[in-house]
């Protein structure tokens, strides 16, 4: 045969990306025997995981021995307004604890109780302290702790590479084919199951905790192959993100400052969110400060504070005090923590929230208060994945981690994402290896889809005009930012329909300058294709959903509609046009919905 | 208000390059990276530079400021005077790529060459129990974001690339230290840590600490203990012998 005329790799499973969710899944690939190859478009360690600041979800009951699966999985569920996957809330929950003891088996340190195991921390609408943490850097944690098991077991890890298409032949998946970040140089994977592990599509939103890889590329590869999409209408903007400076506008505040003491206030010096209790929390939240500040140390006689709410409602509360003129000078509200808990306790428990302000913003949170708003966060919608197996609706395609669908419903808890990577990243790849070892077949790849994709992404190389992808990439963001955001009406998703479709015909032109060599141009005019993708999917979605429940709010018709209760809003790719149904979602076995009308 | 500056950048890859003048106009609150991703994205949109996080935590925006080694991404700009030149050079200790991005392999091979992690064996309860105050220290050094400054600054390797093969680093005795204090930890890299890492090699002038970014004392609290373990394991032999005999401690 002759030499490829690309450099090609042959593997069992390929793992694309390394965060948590995809570390996991080559780990356990790689035990199953699969020979396992991971690749990622960062260093290897540099993936969103790292930045992750609270903790990892999981009822261990170390901290209230009450807590247990029944209730993770009741408070996930209400956390997405229903619209979860049951069986998927169900696995997640049972599992998780296990995924952290695993972790520590593999040298994970976490923060301690006085007993000596595995302290745990409040977060938004966990009805127990349940977090496993390591101050206010669990992510890093996690993702080393990851990262040295799978180099121990030898993983071949292919870093700073990105994936551009995912390879078919007939309906099955085939490979992977991308470029090395380095040299610009096509690069081809053989492999009889790719499981997607690419995290989100932050990027597509002006402001953000998300970083410039997080431009839906997973999200993408599984539309452009055929996969299902689930949810994409339901996006995160989590309600503390810094506002100023304006050059660190949505770096993320942990909502572990309010999870250890800190509260919201409006310039008026108002606990606001006792005004924004919905009726389904009534129940089981603080109805006045007092109780609200007695909460923190004693669960038995008081209700949890409102300020711990699920993330939907406290960026809808933190919206309607800016929009009613209650707001911070730069157009957030306040968070105070300063005032609540002592400067040793709060630089212990978060040292680094003390130093991002410090360093960034000149201010001392020990003393001062911070100035927070909304900031996409992250996407619950996502692939399509059977809740045992991982598996997409594409043979031979595998999703974990946040570029899947269906865990999170309508509106993700915090702490249940790091949870939620272990449990299906390990999943995935188990899916994955069983797959190919029962793939028998010969792997066919098609040369000519590969050389039409090359084709294309050497294009931008050659347009000559003057669109620039960062020009475009930044409009983009405006218009997702502006008429996308977090309220939503017909008219404006309408409006950003038309400006995504001018923008995706422009990329079409968009040029860059220099030769392929490490050239983040080039990169970013790749990258734009995802991110409108993305941009589209999440328009169409949201047009559709003609309702608000969790992360989507729409403002022409503000209640929660008990018909789209029961749907899934579903996107496929067919004869390269993007088509749209709304499909019933799994039936709840009846032990499971008892559990959520249960009274606790 | 926005002041002007004018920033010197280097330009180049491994066949060569020079520093390239821009003059960006900067808002309050910007930091390094800041004004080097709007030259990125009005003037050079090919210039090559690596980050993620933008919040110090991921170790990925390491460039040399003036200078000195520091992450970008948490350098502010009022660090400097209006009007002042500021220069920004890749980290001068790895092979350059492009611009400011560098081949930093080298870290990733020796992380390669480390003995795992072995733990002992669960309570009866299925927990680990230990004390909040048995792992602060090696909590710290868990901190490490992999940024490599310290790797970068160390005169060992910086001033003599050919140690590289039996040098391990500032970052890599971090995470011997991590391992070897891991109050669960069983495996024994002592011997390893003084044939092949070149442990002794280390005259402790501290410079690695200086610049670590998450304020890792990796002199004082990794290095020093470290070579001191080795030195009562290799003066003392009936230590040595008694510990092979009952485990480690
Ligand atoms: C600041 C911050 C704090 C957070 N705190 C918490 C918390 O406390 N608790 C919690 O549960 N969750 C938290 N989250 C959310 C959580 O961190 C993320 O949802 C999670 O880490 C996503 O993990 P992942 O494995 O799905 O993807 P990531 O960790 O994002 O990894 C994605 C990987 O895919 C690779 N990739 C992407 N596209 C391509 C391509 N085309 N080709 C090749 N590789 C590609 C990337 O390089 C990367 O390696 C936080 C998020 C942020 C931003
Ligand atoms: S103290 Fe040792 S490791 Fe650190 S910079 Fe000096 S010689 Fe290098
Ligand atoms: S020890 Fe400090 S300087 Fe060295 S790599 Fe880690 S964080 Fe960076
Ligand atoms: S960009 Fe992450 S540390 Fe600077």
């Amino acid at each position: 045969m002759a030499e490829p005329k690309y450099e090609t790799h042959e593997y069992d499973v390929v793992v694309i990306g390394a965060g948590g969710a995809g570390i996991r899944a080559a780990i356990e690939s790689s035990a199953q025997g699969a020979r396992t190859a991971l690749i990622c478009k960062s260093l290897f360690g540099k993936a969103h995981t790292v930045m992750a600041e609270g903790g990892i979800a999981a009822a261990l009951g170390y901290v209230y021995p009450d807590d247990n699966w029944k209730v993770h999985f009741r408070d996930t569920m209400r956390g997405g307004k229903f619209l979860n996957h049951w069986r998927m809330a169900q696995l997640h929950a049972q599992e998780a604890p296990a995924r952290v003891l695993e972790l520590e088996e593999w040298g994970a340190l976490f923060d301690r109780t006085d007993d000596g195991r595995i302290l745990q921390r409040d977060f938004g609408g966990h009805r127990y302290a349940r977090l496993a943490h390591v101050g206010d850097r669990t992510g890093l944690e996690m993702i080393r702790t990851l990262q040295q098991h799978a180099v121990h077991r030898g993983i071949d890890v292919f870093m700073e590479c990105t994936i551009m298409r995912l390879l078919k032949d007939g309906d099955r998946i085939c490979g992977a084919f991308g470029y090395w970040r380095e040299s610009g140089k096509f690069v081809n994977f053989k492999t009889r199951a790719a499981v997607l592990a690419t995290g989100g599509i932050g990027k597509a939103y002006k402001i953000t905790s998300n970083s410039w890889e997080y431009t839906g590329d997973g999200h993408s590869l599984a539309l452009w192959a055929g996969a299902d999409l689930i949810d994409m209408e339901f996006v995160q903007f989590h309600p503390t993100g810094m506002v100023w400076p304006p050059s660190v506008r949505g770096i993320l505040v942990t909502e572990g400052v309010r999870g250890d003491g800190g509260t919201l206030k409006n310039s008026r010096d108002e606990r606001f969110m006792f005004r924004y209790i919905p009726e389904l929390f009534k129940a089981e939240t603080a109805e006045t400060e007092e109780e609200a500040d007695r909460w923190y140390t004693d669960k038995k006689n008081a209700r949890r504070t409102p300020d711990l709410l699920p993330r939907d409602e406290v960026a809808r509360a933190i919206n309607s005090e800016v929009k009613a003129g209650r707001g911070s000078p730069h157009g957030g509200v306040f968070l105070d923590i300063a005032s609540r808990r002592d400067a040793e306790y709060i630089k212990r428990r978060l040292p680094s929230m003390y130093h991002q302000f410090k360093e960034l913003a000149d201010v001392d949170i020990t003393k001062e208060s911070m100035e927070v708003g909304p900031t996409c966060h992250y996407i619950m919608g996502g692939v399509r994945v059977h809740p045992d197996t991982a598996a997409a609706t594409v043979p031979g395609l595998f999703a974990a981690g946040e570029v899947a669908g269906g865990m999170h419903g309508a509106n993700r808890l915090g702490g249940n994402s790091l949870s939620d990577l272990l449990v299906f990243g390990r999943r995935a790849g188990l899916g994955a290896a069983e797959y190919a070892r029962g793939f028998t077949g010969v792997i066919n790849v098609g040369m000519d889809q590969v050389e039409a994709i090359a084709q294309e992404a050497l294009r931008p190389f050659e347009n000559t005009g003057e669109e620039s992808p960062y020009v475009v990439q930044q409009e983009l963001q405006e218009c997702m930012q502006s008429l996308v955001g977090i309220i939503r009406t017909e008219a404006e998703l309408r409006n950003a329909q038309e400006k995504i479709a001018a923008l995706k015909e422009r990329t079409r032109r968009v040029r860059v300058e220099g030769h392929r060599q490490y050239n983040p141009g080039w990169h970013l005019a790749l990258d734009l294709k995802s991110l409108l993708a993305v941009s589209e999917c999440i328009a169409a979605s949201a047009l559709e959903r003609r309702e608000s429940r969790g992360g989507h709010t729409r403002e022409d018709y503000p209640k929660a509609d008990p018909k789209f209760a029961k749907v899934n809003v579903v996107l496929r790719e067919r004869n390269g046009s993007l088509t749209l149904a709304q499909e019933p979602l799994p039936e709840m076995p009846e032990e499971l919905r008892q559990l959520l009308e249960e009274k606790q | 208000m926005a002041s002007d500056y004018t920033i010197r950048l280097w330009r180049g890859d491994a066949t060569g390059g020079d520093f390239c003048e821009f003059r960006v106009s900067v808002e309050p609150g910007m930091v390094v990276l800041d004004v080097i991703h709007k030259i990125q994205a009005t003037q050079a949109n090919d210039l090559a530079v690596r980050w993620n996080c933008k919040a110090g935590k991921c170790g990925s925006c390491s460039a040399e400021v003036n200078g000195r080694p520091r992450l970008t991404c948490m350098t502010r700009m009022n660090l400097f005077q209006p009007g002042e030149t500021i220069t920004v050079a890749p980290m001068k200790t790895f092979p350059l790529i492009r611009d400011l991005v560098t081949d930093v392999s080298f870290n990733f091979q020796v992380a390669r060459q480390v003995p795992a992690f072995k733990p002992k064996a669960r309570e009866a309860d299925g927990t680990y129990r230990m004390q909040q105050e048995d792992i602060d220290r090696v909590q710290e050094f868990h901190k490490c974001i992999e940024c490599f400054l310290c790797q970068n600054v160390c005169h060992v390797i910086r001033d003599h690339p050919e140690h590289k093969r039996h040098f391990a680093g500032p970052r890599m005795f971090v995470r011997y230290a991590a391992l070897e204090m891991h109050p669960l930890d069983t495996n024994d890299r002592r011997e390893l840590l003084k044939q092949k890492m070149g442990l002794g090699l280390c005259n402790i002038t501290k410079c690695c600490t200086e610049v670590c970014p998450e304020s890792i004392h990796i002199t004082d609290n990794a290095i020093i203990p470290l070579k001191e373990r080795l030195v009562d394991e290799f003066y003392d032999p009936l230590t040595r012998l008694l510990k092979k005999l009952t485990g480690r401690q």
